[in-house]
């Protein structure tokens, strides 16, 4: 489950997601929210911070075999790390175009799927980096500025 | 209005958080697409959907919705309806179909979290 530790940084979570356990999707998003809001986050950063985290947790568990999510709480922001193993993102630009997606109709069927999720991402955090390899995986960095 | 008068309107199922009843249903949003969902309903909007697995219970716990009515007749499972209760987050069933569910509560004074949608994103 979950480590988490406190040393330079003001706190540091890692989580394991599971491709394909859509039963338990959403588990780490909850968790780092339920943290944020603990340690005083303001409202608007728990909510984008929210929403960031489980579109990217649905990405992993729609098309990862396994990913870990990293939280950093540093005092002028969060930071999400996401690395995932998997199938990774051909064409990047085109992944973050809203409307396209390469999703099965199984995972549209659950309600996901439309193309929206990376745009959606990028909407909510203040800094996105992706970086993939075709059959290896892809990693998310996404930074949310706490302070204005 | 209330949930509770909200349930009357709808001929609603309460399946869980009957002691929420009270709580003010204050705008809304409507969509079978989560993505829809979590890019543009509002923290305390009522979910209006045909869609009933846990991820849509996931999705109002991470928007902090006020609660989730279920068209068309349909249910969650037995996993959604415990998440549900879990992350205390009310759940009503109604027979109607989407349209006449909206149609009813933007008659009883209910309006949309957002009016429209522009370039992807919400215009008030």
């Amino acid at each position: 489950m979950a480590e988490q530790k406190h040393n330079e940084h003001l706190l540091e979570l890692a989580c394991p997601v599971e491709g394909g356990d859509f039963i338990h999707a959403g588990e780490v998003a909850s968790k780092i929210k339920k943290t944020l809001k603990e340690i005083g986050v303001s409202q608007e950063v728990v909510r984008r911070t929210a929403i960031a985290t489980y579109e990217a947790e649905m990405n992993v568990v729609c098309y990862a075999r396994r990913g870990k999510f990293y939280l950093t709480i540093t005092p002028d922001r969060l930071k999400i790390v996401v690395q995932d193993e998997g199938q990774g993102i051909e064409d990047i630009e085109l992944a973050m175009k809203e409307g396209y997606s390469t999703a099965s109709p199984q995972i549209r069927e659950m309600g996901f799927g439309a193309g929206m999720g990376l745009p959606n991402i990028k909407k909510n955090v203040d800094q996105l980096q992706i970086t993939s390899v075709v059959g290896e995986g892809t990693r998310l960095e996404m930074d949310i500025f706490t302070q204005c | 209005m209330t949930l509770k008068e909200m349930k009357e309107i709808l001929n609603a199922e309460v399946l869980v958080g009957g002691e929420y009843l009270d709580s003010e249903v204050r705008d809304a949003f409507a969509a079978d697409l989560l993505s829809d969902v979590l890019a543009f309903a509002k923290e305390g909007t009522l979910l209006i959907t045909g869609i009933t697995n846990p991820q849509v219970i996931r999705t109002a716990e991470m928007l902090e919705l006020m609660g989730i009515v279920f068209v068309r007749g349909k249910r969650p499972d037995g996993d959604a309806i415990k998440l549900a209760q879990m992350k205390k987050v009310p759940l009503l069933s109604t027979r109607y179909i989407m349209f006449e569910t909206c149609g009813r509560l933007f008659k009883n004074g209910v309006k949309g979290c957002i009016e429209k949608v522009e370039n992807g994103r919400a215009e008030a």
